[in-house]
């Protein structure tokens, strides 16, 4: 079908997701870009943010993603995420508590280093917060 | 001659050890089967960063030399060297080899006079070249207790890897491990990690002309960092299933041998007992004739 595009989200341990998908829904860098069949070559990283499938037989998958970048060219995209989490599959409660944590590390953290590090952390977990 | 009874102890305690080995092969057998399908899962990612790093670098190479990762300090005098082995033995010479490898390596760079560094991943490795370079290692980590490698315990080495390289500690940085090539044959490789090699770029690779978002610099700067970390992953899992096909062999052929044994001894037991039999039938006939 002309108006689908063959979408891979790929993590180092396995492929995740491999379907076509009608658009997807890409947290790029420079902001959220939706890609749909005959995009323009891209390659762009990712921020901690939402992957959403829409269309096609994965249509309404969406992935957690924290780091990652994208590769669109007109007839693929792929998704190279460090660590993507199917959004359905997370607790609210349980995120509820690590951000609790997250906001102690930073409490406790000592030096720039560790604190930019656990701030970096906390707003990773936040964004998939505000996902759910 | 032997008593019948220092046989029997020996042919029991042979069977003990051959249904070990075959128990060991089989356990190696099906974890070997997991460990290839992890390797073969990861290689999708690894294959695209590859190919994307490639692009990139070749344009960044030809303009400004890039960034650190790519372009190395400038210098080649400290070497870091990684030994990636097994945690455990019993698996033939595959720690062998790959020590034997990073030996040589080892050794060619302290010819030229360069300062080396040994950060070991595995146990066996350390053991094996611990009393060698004991001042050159830096530290060990193993997997022991950890069922499956996971990214994260690779990111963990690579973050390590590269803190030591922002902080200056060495210019170079090799990885020794063991290809896996299939089943009966591993290969021990040498990688270059830092600065990343760059083959040149296959010429149809240029059909696409990507935007890059942000710009190719910044991406690259991403890129290479998180580049250290999947490649030492594949090799750790490359490792991981080398360990298991070498260790199935070496348990098949433990196995093999130990039925040769156990076939000797029975052998020579039957034989034992015979000769036993017939000399007290003769001490019998002679005892009987002489009255």
């Amino acid at each position: 079908m002309a108006d689908m595009i063959p979408f891979d989200l790929v993590s180092p341990e396995r492929l995740l997701l491999s379907a076509e998908a009608g658009m997807v829904t890409l947290p790029g860098a420079a902001g959220y870009f939706g890609v749909l069949p005959g995009h323009a070559p891209v390659i762009s990283t990712l921020k901690p943010g939402v992957i959403e499938v829409t269309g096609g037989s994965a249509s309404g998958a969406r992935y957690f993603v924290s780091a990652g970048f994208a590769e669109v060219t007109a007839e693929r995209v792929t998704v190279l995420a460090e660590d993507a989490i199917a959004v359905n599959t997370v607790d609210a409660a349980t995120l509820d508590r690590k951000i609790a944590d997250a906001e102690e590390d930073i409490l406790q953290a000592k030096g720039d280093a560790a604190r930019t590090k656990a701030v970096a952390a906390l707003e990773t977990l936040k964004q998939l917060r505000a996902a759910l | 001659m032997p008593s019948l009874v220092t046989f029997r102890k020996r042919i029991a305690s042979v069977k003990a050890t051959r249904k070990i080995t075959k128990a060991n092969q089989m356990v190696a057998a099906s974890k070997l089967r997991r460990a290839q399908e992890a390797a073969e899962a990861a290689r999708p990612y690894a294959e695209k960063m590859g190919t994307v790093i490639t692009g990139l670098a070749s344009a960044a190479k030809a303009n400004s030399g890039g960034p650190k990762l790519l372009a190395g300090t400038g210098k080649d005098d400290t070497h870091l060297v990684i030994v990636a082995t097994a945690d455990r033995g019993l698996c033939g010479g595959f720690n062998s080899n790959i020590v034997r490898l990073a030996r040589q390596t080892i050794e060619s760079l302290l010819r030229e006079g360069k300062a080396v560094k040994i950060l070991c991943v595995g146990r066996k490795g350390r053991d094996q070249l611990r009393r060698q370079y004991g001042a050159m290692i830096l530290d060990t980590v193993d997997f022991m207790g950890i069922k499956r490698i996971g990214f994260a315990d690779a990111a963990k080495i690579g973050a390590r890897v590269l803190e030591m390289f922002e902080a200056g500690e060495f210019d170079v940085c090799t990885l020794v491990y063991s290809r896996f090539k299939s089943v009966i044959s591993q290969v021990p490789t040498t990688q270059r990690l830092i600065p990343a090699p760059v083959e040149a770029a296959a010429e149809d690779n240029k059909g696409t002309v990507y935007d890059y978002e942000p710009d190719e610099a910044e991406i690259l700067a991403e890129l290479l960092p998180r580049n250290v970390s999947v490649q030492i992953f594949r090799a750790l899992l490359e490792n991981v299933a080398g360990e298991f096909g070498a260790k199935m062999s070496a348990m098949d052929s433990a196995t093999r041998n130990a039925g040769e044994v156990i076939d000797r001894l029975t052998l020579e037991y039957n034989r034992t007992r015979q000769a036993m039999i017939t000399k007290e039938l003769i001490e019998i006939i002679s005892g009987a004739e002489a009255l």
